[in-house]
């Protein structure tokens, strides 16, 4: 069943890009409702405050005001307040302490941006100039921003539950076998590592648009989501907005989430409860501004870790302390990012037996903290590759010759951890990526970047990650609140059309395309044959959505697993209809054959045999329609080495990433196309992360990088042309053998820049953000301890 | 952000301090200043439009004069709320000294932002404090002495 021009491996352009590059697309605030009013909301400027009253009177007052609502309303109608899915246990058994974050705050505002009212208006400028005149009084606290001050004494508590300002307490490993570990070590690596906390940025803000009719006591909320089913049975289950079946959330068209859109926050539910009082569509759209205030954040890691390695280089134990700040309260997966998604990857490729972490979450007065692209991945491979790196030069070893010695090479691997890694092959990437970057080459280009006065560097990084979230028992018994499963139903029309509805959520990654391709391989069929539907939970019946690169791996497996069922009925159609035997019957060229005779049905003639039901076998049923859905049986584990190569120049300490070479294992690729495009896309991020981007908070939790005057992202003239490869494995795990790609540029990057930085400066004490003033400072440093030798 | 500065003002001590107690000379001095209302001998209430940075906003705010010791020095402190825009509170330690020349005003004053403003012009504060208290000193001597002389040179 070959399809070369549009089937699994083909390059086929995307077929969504016609409406989004024309204008065409259809996002949230594009959504116009008859009868539509808009939301502002009051924001704290404090970061730590009591709420000592909201005089809303002048606001009221105002011609075109609809109403204005806060907190006590809120909560008086019965509005739950938002919650963390992921229950995260303390070491010693005592569950996390989760502090009540209420959609609009009542008592207490804890980060700057904390809404405690909302605006409805005719208009959104009407909106904006109201929220401006309610007015509120608060009585200031102190605010602690720093995860590390959070747990110190002086500090002030944010949430009453949470003394000392500790969420949990956690450990994973075996803490006598890394110390032993370490012991036995004839050389031990130390480093502090700082994961810069960043702001996710997608390139459209977050959207609601909130109906209620009355008559029907039924919602209607279209919203920028990553995982709508998942937003319903939250907003049902725990917001006590509507029961499900009374509310109907719609992801249309989303320009990208990068985990961002994966929570539901408190202007999703504002808006849908502010429908029901005022009895008007209500519609919100954040600016740049507030999404530097409200999107949920991502890192902001602080940790120590020591890793002992014996003679041969072999690690020998390896241990790590981590402080991670969720701030001002618990976002819905923040527990998990950095428990299960960053301390169980601590292995990374090596095969390490004596491995411990210790991971204490924080409550500080910022803005909460959750996955972003990788989530808990970046801080994990970060920490391991810059030890490794670190490591090898204090030994005085090739960096891949470190690695090597390390890597895994039987699988399965159980790691101290709880992961296993299925399949993987670590010494192809690097031996791809080795060969691509001329690696051999490095010594030439760093004396030809002297001449001109620069410091050329070079530096690896070997990740793993964990994708395909992953299987539900599994899950479940580490805390999880939902399972991680996903579903498809594969409807082929009377026609011989076929529709994939799926409870994947496609905001960037172009579903559209790769899973019709899959569709067109299996049946033989052109590609504009297939259509997919996503992003409603009127015609999806339920799913998990998009994020943790788990379309590929766990989505499309749903949707083979219901392409089985239809090929099933199909070929028992045909065998009946043609009177042959189901073995004998193959499906290609956009027919049904009986094999070695001229005997056929077109695809078209199965799909109207079906839904006519003339001539069905007996006890058949019409219609031609399956459904699936598929719990993964691991998780998913992709890898790869990167190379980065830099200049620098030491009068300004400015950076220049002049080549970076990418060899990645993401097992089965549907369209290469696609792949580099998110391998270019996650490196840009990675980059951006690991040279521009930082959130900063001033001491009293200001968040003064509010603005792209302040928040740098990465552009096109900062990043160099990619060199991307692939070595692949099949991953054992799922029917295509897939294992994800959406995010392994993010999680690979950040350690490779800095490595390459930090050689060529001479200087391994360098924090992310690489800005030119840093690079600056550790050329200072290094020129003020040689002086002093 | 924090800053200090020294003024020589061609006026006795006397009448710096009762300039710098009357409401009418603040609301004249202060830039941007709508509104000033005494509400007891040492706190006022003012309403203050001011542009920080691309964001512009009225506060409104109280001021109180504290440490008052007559005629040499006072604490000044302000707190001023711009609604969306923010906050801005802060205040100055503000003594006089009697010379032949004059009378040399000095202060040492320190100024916090909140909300937008802090996040959009946060970079701009210490300009614009700078430039708000040379405005405020400019207008106050004018106010005393009238407009400054070209210096002869």
């Amino acid at each position: 069943m070959a399809n070369g021009a549009t089937g699994i491996g083909a390059r086929v352009k995307r077929k969504e890009d016609k409406r989004f590059i024309t204008g065409k697309g259809k996002y949230t605030d594009d959504v116009r409702m008859e009868n539509q009013a808009y939301a502002a909301f009051v924001r704290s400027p404090h970061a730590h405050a009591n709420v000592k009253s909201i005089d809303k009177s002048a606001a009221l007052a105002m011609e075109g005001v609809v109403d204005v609502l806060d907190g006590h309303q809120l909560t008086g109608d019965g509005i739950g307040n938002i919650i963390c899915g992921w229950a995260v246990a303390s070491k010693d058994g005592s569950p996390m302490n989760m502090g009540a974050w209420s959609a609009l705050a009542t008592q207490k505002v804890r980060y700057v941006g904390d809404a405690v009212a909302v605006v409805i208006a005719d208009t959104q400028a009407l909106a904006r100039i109201a929220a401006e005149a309610v007015e509120v009084e608060y009585e200031e606290l102190p605010a602690v921003v720093k995860a590390d001050k959070a747990l110190t004494k002086s500090a002030p508590e944010i949430h009453d539950n949470a003394p000392g300002n500790l969420i949990y307490n956690w450990e994973i490993g075996d803490a006598a076998k890394a110390d032993a570990g370490l012991a036995a070590a004839k050389h031990i690596t130390e480093m502090e590592i700082t994961n810069n906390r960043v702001s996710p940025n997608p390139m459209e803000p977050r959207s609601a648009v909130a109906t209620y009719d009355e008559a029907e006591e039924h919602y209607t909320l279209y919203t920028t989501s990553q995982n709508p089913h998942v937003a319903r049975l939250v907003l049902s289950a725990f917001y006590n907005v509507a029961p499900e079946h009374k509310l109907r959330v719609i992801a249309p068209d989303v320009g990208g989430g990068f985990g961002a859109k994966i929570y539901i926050y408190p202007e999703e539910i504002t808006c849908l409860w502010a429908s029901m009082k005022t009895n008007r569509s209500v519609k919100w759209t954040s600016d740049r501004s507030e999404a530097f205030i409200t999107d949920a954040h991502g890192r902001d890691h602080i940790s120590t870790a020591k890793m002992g390695f014996d003679e041969n280089g072999k690690i020998t134990g390896f241990k790590v302390d981590t402080i991670a700040n969720l701030g001002a309260y618990m976002s819905l997966f923040s527990s998990s990012v950095p428990t299960y998604l960053y301390a169980t990857l601590l292995s990374g490729q090596y095969d390490i037996q004596n491995l411990h972490a210790n991971v204490r979450a924080v409550y500080t007065n910022t803005v909460p903290v959750d996955a972003y692209r990788g989530a808990g991945r970046p801080e994990a491979c970060y920490l391991i590759e810059r030890m490794m790196e670190t490591a090898a030069r204090e030994m005085g070893m090739k960096p891949a010759e470190l690695r090597a010695r390390n890597f895994v090479r039987e699988f399965p691997h159980e790691t101290p951890v709880i992961m296993t890694y299925d399949s993987g092959d670590f010494d192809a990437n690097l031996a791809q990526a080795e060969e691509a970057a001329d690696v051999a080459g490095f010594p030439a280009r760093q004396a030809e970047a002297a001449k001109r006065g620069k410091l050329r560097g070079l530096g690896y990084s070997c990740y793993i990650e964990a994708c395909g979230i992953a299987p539900s028992a599994a899950v479940g018994g580490l805390g999880a609140g939902v399972g991680l499963w996903e579903s498809a139903e594969v409807r082929v029309n009377p026609v011989g059309t076929i529709e994939i509805l799926t409870g994947s959520h496609s905001h960037g990654q172009g579903h559209e395309t790769t899973f019709a391709q899959i569709v067109a391989e299996r049946f033989d069929l052109p590609l504009d044959n297939v259509a997919i539907v996503h992003g409603d939970t009127d015609k999806v019946q339920f799913g998990m959505g998009t994020y943790g690169s788990r379309s590929g791996a766990v989505g499309m497996s749903a949707i083979v697993k219901a392409m089985d069922k239809v090929e099933a009925k199909v070929r028992k159609i045909a065998a009946h209809q043609l009177e042959a035997s189901e073995d004998d019957i193959v499906i290609e060229g956009g027919e049904v054959k009986v094999a070695g005779t001229d005997k056929a049905l077109g695809w078209h003639e199965i799909g109207l045999a079906a839904y006519t039901a003339h001539n069905l076998p007996p006890e058949m049923e019409p219609g031609l329609k399956e459904s699936a859905f598929y719990d993964p049986s691991n998780f998913t584990f992709p890898a790869g080495c990167y190379i980065c190569e830099v200049e620098v120049d030491p009068d300004t300490g400015t950076t220049e990433v002049v080549q970076f070479t990418a060899s990645d294992d993401f097992g089965t690729i549907i369209n290469p196309m696609i792949v580099e495009g998110q391998v270019h896309g996650g490196l840009a991020q990675g980059i951006g992360q690991a040279m521009m981007e930082q959130v900063i908070y001033d001491d009293d939790g200001q968040l003064i990088t509010g603005s792209y005057m302040d928040y740098t992202m990465p552009r096109a003239a900062d990043l160099p042309f990619y060199s991307v490869h692939h070595a692949s494995t099949v991953c054992p795990g799922n029917p295509l053998g897939m294992k994800g790609c959406g995010e392994a540029g993010a999680i690979g990057s950040p350690p490779a820049v800095i490595n390459a930085i930090t050689d060529a400066i001479g200087n391994n004490n360098l924090s992310m953000p690489a800005t030119p003033q840093n690079v600056w400072n550790a050329l200072q440093a290094v020129t003020a301890s040689q002086a002093a030798e | 952000m924090d800053m200090t500065g020294e003024h020589t003002i061609a006026a006795p001590r006397e009448a710096v301090w009762a300039a710098l107690n009357d409401v009418e000379v603040l609301k004249l001095c202060i830039p941007g200043c709508e509104e000033i209302e005494q509400t007891s001998p040492t706190t006022m209430e003012a309403k203050v439009v001011q542009k920080i940075g691309p964001v512009k906003a009225k506060f409104s705010g109280a001021i109180e004069l504290q440490n008052i010791d007559a005629p040499n020095s006072y604490t000044i402190q302000g707190e001023g709320n711009g609604g969306v825009a923010g906050f801005a509170k802060g205040g100055a330690d503000v003594s006089l000294e009697e010379t032949p020349e004059g009378t040399i005003l000095r202060y040492e004053a320190h100024a916090q932002i909140g909300g937008k403003l802090a996040r959009l012009g946060s970079r701009l504060i210490d300009a614009t404090a700078k430039k708000l208290a040379a405005k405020f000193f400019d207008n106050f001597q004018e106010h005393l002495n009238g407009p400054e002389q070209p210096e002869e040179g």
